[in-house]
């Protein structure tokens, strides 16, 4: 615990940007590994096998999150006209309202701090069920088919979600990152 | 004729399937008329590059967090030895 659990602790953030839920995945890796204790083998070191452990907890944890009834019912089709982000972004000639801006090279921005907040905000900002299935696909490399199989809805829909929080996304930055990045060069 | 509605749908889901021949021919046909598209879809690109980074292993990120609380460690703790204890009682 003393030797891996801040680290477990810091790599569960990173995915799941949520401090109780992360140390839900925490303790049930801990548990897991003690219970599993002899399928540990020697080969891979012992922090690899706890994040193995604690890459399927972070999962089950989104899984069972999308799930809560306190989320939007997943099985109502999403009708495509009916959603905000993409009524902002276009007109009703479906054209881009404002240009899109260059956003540069994902490698150097990565290395900031400060990007790493405002992508973690922004997650925060979309529709919660959009944040966690967009989670479950991006950030835990998820296949659409396997998503749509666990939370019982069609592709078609999980293709129209997922567009959803990537414009969603998108909008957030276009007004937080560069925003902020004109702001400081004027 | 695509619009960019439709156009940033198919790059969504270019990230997610295998387009179908027409969708590809018509969402490059649309890239090359359009320059909003082509930025934009360079923005989404943005966003997947940035996420497949996290998705894997990013030391220098993980690094960025803050570490475990003390009242946290503590809980966990705790839970871990009742359990254990559990455990160890069901085998007597």
């Amino acid at each position: 615990m003393s030797q891996h659990g801040d680290y477990l602790f810091r790599f569960a953030m990173v995915k799941l940007r949520d401090e109780h839920l992360a140390e839900d995945a925490v303790q049930e890796t801990l548990l897991a590994a003690l219970q599993g204790k002899n399928n540990f083998c020697g080969n891979a070191s012992e922090r690899t096998w706890l994040v193995g452990i604690l890459k399927h907890k972070i999962v089950d944890l989104i899984r069972k999150k999308v799930r809560e009834p306190t989320m939007i019912n997943v099985d109502e089709p999403m009708e495509f006209g009916q959603d905000e982000v993409t009524d902002v972004l276009f007109d009703n000639t479906g054209h881009w309202v404002t240009p899109c801006q260059d956003w540069g090279n994902p490698d150097k921005v990565l290395e900031q701090k400060h990007f790493w907040e405002i992508l973690t905000d922004c997650l925060k900002r979309l529709p919660p069920q959009l944040a966690m299935i967009y989670s479950l696909r991006e950030i835990s490399g998820m296949d659409t088919e396997d998503i749509c199989k666990d939370l019982n809805i069609s592709s078609t829909n999980s293709w129209v979600m997922l567009h959803r929080a990537r414009l969603g996304l998108k909008q957030c930055f276009e007004v937080h990152w560069l925003g902020e990045k004109q702001g400081r060069a004027g | 004729m695509l619009t960019c509605k439709d156009a940033s749908l198919l790059m969504s889901q270019s990230f997610d399937r295998r387009l179908g021949l027409m969708e590809k021919a018509g969402l490059r046909f649309h890239l090359v008329i359009c320059k909003g598209c082509q930025v934009a879809y360079r923005q989404l690109d943005f966003l997947h590059q940035v996420c497949q980074r996290i998705a894997a292993e990013p030391v220098d990120i993980i690094c960025m967090q803050p570490g475990l609380s003390a009242d946290a460690q503590e809980r966990i703790l705790k839970e871990l030895h009742r359990k254990q204890d559990e455990k160890s009682d069901s085998c007597d």
